[in-house]
């Protein structure tokens, strides 16, 4: 592990002088885990059928309302910024993804997850577990109140840290539309460093994993509001009409 | 069309946020009419791998493609068509599901070191029209048995479709 920031940065950009994709690149070398787990071969382009049409229904039943407020899940206030990150989730045509199931993990103000596998010395939090659920409404909003999560140490290369994030595991109407993703804080000096942000080698794409501080939904003398829309292509449904919403 | 947000891998810490009881059992294990459905997950150097998490998305016995909700719950909701695994620390991966009235289960992968999910499908075994390398062999105790080559020579074939 002597690589240096310096070395893995210089890989990056050689790789992002290429040619910019939206996707991440499977194949990434700068994230040393790729590796042996990428697929060499082609994806091969399929026209979706029968359990591939539609996604999995989660209701009510399914999440409780308060599993969206990361921060009363255990009898006690967790250590930190209080947040809330809101937005919708849409489309590629910009029609709302309704009533559908959001997942969220992050770490605890230290940079600490409450996961068994993570060594980082940095205190644990008795009070987080950082693991939120939500549907969304029928205008596709989501919203969870949490704690902004600190940046932590990984063992990539020396020196290495993640940027802030909050994972988010998405459905939509299509199964083909399935997504797990990160998303990021704005102004953050680490994701410019980051082989996992960077591997998503156009920048404009890697723009829409940064979310933007939303004033309008910063609470007096309590929180902080932050706004993030999440597009989820793929829906193989005929576009009828632009949204109502 | 709008542009996609992009993916980002699941990463090592997710099993706290994913997993939960039941999540396996489209069916309960064991009950009548169920069939397990595994196998592993391995790397390019054939190493399990032991933090990937695998969903499958199919139709019930009569091949209907079930649109109802209570996956995550699992109490009296009936047959969702949906569930979700979590590796072992083998790289192993179990489903109790019912065989599907059409000829695939539609599978995601998700795994720490792949940086967005892939799409593939298992076949049943003798399904008409079955891809190449997608179809489940079935073991002596009935159970169906599929594994996920990330890379290599085994290497599973992934998808891409429209509109993505």
């Amino acid at each position: 592990m002597t690589t240096s920031q310096h070395e893995i940065s210089d890989e990056i950009a050689k790789i992002q002088a290429d040619s910019p994709t939206g996707a991440p690149l499977l194949d990434f070398p700068p994230y040393r885990s790729t590796l042996l787990r990428h697929p060499t071969k082609e994806l091969q382009l399929v026209d979706p059928e029968g359990a591939e049409l539609l996604a999995p229904v989660f209701g009510h039943s399914d999440v409780a309302p308060v599993e969206s407020d990361l921060t009363i899940q255990r009898g006690g206030e967790p250590i930190g910024e209080r947040i809330r990150v809101h937005g919708r989730v849409l489309d590629g045509d910009g029609r709302p993804v309704r009533r559908q199931l959001v997942e969220i993990w992050q770490a605890n103000a230290a940079g600490r997850y409450s996961h068994q596998g993570d060594q980082h010395p940095a205190p644990l939090d008795p009070f987080f577990t950082g693991v939120g659920r939500c549907l969304t409404d029928d205008h596709g909003w989501y919203s969870f109140t949490s704690i902004k999560p600190g940046p932590y140490p990984w063992r990539n290369h020396h020196n290495a840290w993640r940027p802030a994030h909050i994972h988010f595991s998405l459905f939509g109407t299509d199964f083909t539309q399935r997504l797990i993703t990160q998303m990021y804080f704005p102004g953050d000096q680490l994701l410019a460093l980051d082989p996992i942000a960077q591997s998503i080698t156009d920048p404009a794409a890697r723009a829409r994993l940064i979310a933007s501080y939303d004033h309008s939904q910063s609470e007096h003398e309590w929180l902080l509001g932050y706004r993030w829309d999440i597009v989820l292509t793929g829906s193989h449904a005929t576009y009828l009409e632009p949204s109502d919403d | 069309m709008t542009e996609a947000t992009p993916g980002q891998t699941v990463g090592p810490f997710f099993h706290h946020a994913l997993a939960y009881p039941g999540d396996a059992e489209l069916v309960p294990f064991g009950s009548a009419g169920s069939v397990v459905l595994h196998g592993h997950v391995y790397d390019g150097e054939g190493t399990p791998v032991p933090d990937a998490m695998i969903e499958i998305r199919q139709a019930d016995a009569s091949g209907v493609v079930p649109a109802v909700g209570g996956s995550l719950r699992r109490r009296g909701a009936g047959f969702t068509g949906w569930g979700r695994c979590c590796t072992d620390s083998s790289g192993h991966y179990w489903f109790s599901t019912v065989e599907p009235g059409l000829p695939f289960f539609a599978v995601t992968v998700f795994a720490r070191g792949l940086l967005d999910r892939l799409f593939t499908r298992i076949y049943l075994p003798g399904a008409e029209g079955a891809r190449d390398g997608l179809v489940a062999s079935r073991e002596d105790d009935g159970r169906l048995r599929f594994d996920i080559h990330l890379q290599g020579p085994s290497e599973t074939p992934f998808f891409t479709f429209p509109r993505m």
